[in-house]
């Protein structure tokens, strides 16, 4: 027990360190959500403008980019457990009293503390999408950050136990991830799709993973009539019943468990 | 040749396998290996590439499940105790397993913390390992920037770190030049002695093996012979000398009716072995009946002992006319370098 705790902060203390001291990894993991940010809203804003409800655009967005910045650095962490493989570190790790779940744990949590880091840079940019903050809105972010951090490196970690190269890794990852990200209401609201569109959106986990950050950051945004109407842009609506927050969460939070312990028994049965 | 295993019997062995297999699908790997290694021996397997040796370090290191047999290693089965064992050893592998991300006492530290050292001891300790081994004023360089030698050095500092009874050095000296690998086991057996260290080792360099107190060569999984390395090389009856001559099948056959010596043939040069060569040469020569156009006499070494036991060198599968000429320029100590 106390070797699999102690495995748990080493290996999430390395990912920290690692993303610190490589500035270009830092760059890309803050820079590239900014960039996302600015040219979507940018380009978008004279084109769409005003979603129903009367909500901007940019500030549906705004949430969605930061969930979407959150689960791709945690589906990342899968590939520094092949990376780890690749330069023969993974062995060093292996070979040492830590145990295996811990092992995995660690790297889960090291995404999740990279992510909050993601999400907070990129919730400081509120004002500039005409978002209000409050401290209420901060505190409610941080632990859904975190399950959904949790949740996707459970998925990258499954996948990274299996994966011998990153090259394979990239195509999967890019192969499964980023059509499931299009299709998780980061760019459009779920609710008002083409019908095969819907179904698809609504069967992605990660769609109430975005859901669940957008309620929380747009919580002063949203006008309360829209949650009540057939086709509400926040809230995933299901057999009439819209979802709560703690339900997306709770979504996302069960299926991260699973994979994670399905993550733990792969990277196991390696050795 | 004496197949038989000494054990050292007055302690308890650190490192004990008996019928150790592994295989991989149809491929048998290890075919069971028994040995016992002593407390403060430095024990090698000697053998070429593809003979088991890492497979078998492998195991003993808990990082791959034993097909059959069993060990115990510091005195925990391998199997069914596998962190205690862990605790309880250094590896420095075959392949490098820094973080060259990392600084150098960055990777040090990952391990500390790894093996779950108290602050206190572990910054004495980083300290102490990093001197030894001439990396101190270097510690906070990223590894990528270390010299091959560099990295060996810090991989062995890293893994005695944790005060470990038994260092596992998988082809410690790979790829290094000889310089390198001379300072590297200047370094092991220095530490050794401080330490009161048990070192099990694999390596295919002849020298290396040299230094081992006992060594076991070992071929398609299977150990052929287990010794000191005096005494294997002894057992090969006396210097090896070997002839250069015009048609290499008549001096054998020759050297076999005259003297009922059996020799080995490669390209127009035949090998045997002869106790005090040379007398024994000199005399040869003035009786011989065809010409020879040169004569090399040497100690025999750990390869020849390989190449008697399995008819095959350990650096080449058949040594060709090439190889054997350099047989001729080259004193044992340095042949490994010209590979």
């Amino acid at each position: 027990m106390r070797d699999s705790l102690r495995g748990i902060w080493v290996i999430a203390y390395r990912e920290l360190l690692r993303f610190f001291r490589e500035r270009s990894r830092l760059a890309s993991a803050l820079g590239m959500p900014i960039i996302f940010l600015i040219v979507f809203s940018e380009g978008l804003k004279r084109q769409i403008g005003v979603l129903a409800m009367g909500v901007d655009f940019v500030k549906f967005m705004y949430p969605g980019i930061i969930a979407m910045a959150v689960f791709i650095n945690a589906v990342f962490s899968g590939l520094s457990v092949v990376w780890d493989r690749e330069i023969g570190f993974l062995k060093e790790v292996l070979v040492s009293p830590l145990s295996r779940s811990g092992v995995v744990l660690g790297k889960a949590v090291g995404a999740s503390a990279i992510g909050l880091i993601q999400a907070l840079v990129m919730l400081a940019l509120a004002p500039a999408f005409d978002v209000s903050l409050s401290l209420k809105i901060v505190l409610e972010l941080i632990p859904i950050v975190i399950v959904l951090s949790l949740a996707m490196a459970g998925f990258g970690l499954l996948i990274g136990s299996r994966m011998r190269s990153q090259q394979g890794f990239q195509v999967l990852v890019q192969m499964v991830v980023f059509p499931l990200t299009f299709l998780a209401g980061v760019f459009f609201p779920v609710n008002n799709v083409p019908r095969w569109m819907e179904i698809v959106s609504k069967l992605n986990p990660l769609t109430y993973g975005v859901d669940a950050i957008r309620r929380i950051v747009l919580a002063g945004e949203v006008p309360r009539g829209t949650l009540a109407s057939s086709h509400p842009i926040i809230g995933v609506t299901m057999f009439g019943h819209t979802t709560t927050t703690i339900e997306d969460v709770a979504v996302v939070g069960l299926l991260g468990a699973a994979l994670l312990v399905a993550a733990i028994f792969s990277f196991n049965r390696q050795v | 040749m004496s197949h038989e295993q000494k054990t050292p019997s007055t302690v308890a062995p650190v490192i004990s396998a008996a019928g150790l297999a592994r295989n991989f699908g149809h491929t048998r790997a290890v075919r069971g290996v028994s040995f016992d290694v002593a407390e403060g021996e430095v024990f090698g397997f000697l053998g070429p590439n593809g003979a088991g040796k890492t497979t078998t370090i492998s195991m003993l290191c808990t990082l791959l499940a034993p097909s059959a047999g069993e060990a115990t290693v510091a005195g925990y089965d391998i199997v069914g105790r596998r962190v205690e064992v862990r605790r309880s050893i250094g590896l420095v592998f075959q392949d490098p397993t820094l973080d060259e991300y990392l600084s150098a006492i960055q990777n040090l530290r990952f391990h500390a913390y790894a093996y779950g050292m108290p602050r206190r001891i572990r910054d004495e300790r980083i300290h102490e390992l990093m001197t030894l081994m001439e990396l101190w004023d270097r510690r906070d360089a990223s590894v990528r920037e270390y010299s091959g030698g560099m990295k060996r050095r810090l991989e062995i500092a890293r893994g005695l770190l944790h005060h470990p009874r038994i260092l596992f050095l998988d082809e410690p000296t790979l790829g290094l030049d000889p310089q390198t690998r001379h300072r590297i086991w200047e370094y092991v057996l220095d530490l050794r002695q401080r330490e009161a260290l048990t070192i099990f080792l694999t390596t295919h360099y002849m020298d290396e093996a040299e230094n081992c107190g006992r060594v076991a060569i070992i071929d398609e999984g299977e150990i052929v012979a287990l010794d000191r390395p005096e005494v294997l090389k002894d057992s090969l009856g006396g210097d090896v000398v070997t002839l250069r001559v015009e048609d290499s099948e008549a001096a054998a056959a020759e050297l076999l009716a005259s003297h009922g010596l059996s020799a080995d043939l490669a390209g127009d040069a035949v090998s045997f072995s002869v106790p005090q060569a040379e007398e024994f040469v000199p005399e040869l020569i003035r009786s011989f009946p065809s010409k020879i156009l040169a004569v090399a006499i040497r100690r025999p070494t750990l390869d020849d002992v390989f190449l008697s036991l399995t008819g095959r060198s350990i650096r080449g599968e058949s040594p060709d006319n090439n190889q054997q000429l350099r047989r001729f320029v080259n004193t044992p100590g340095m042949r490994a370098q010209t590979r």
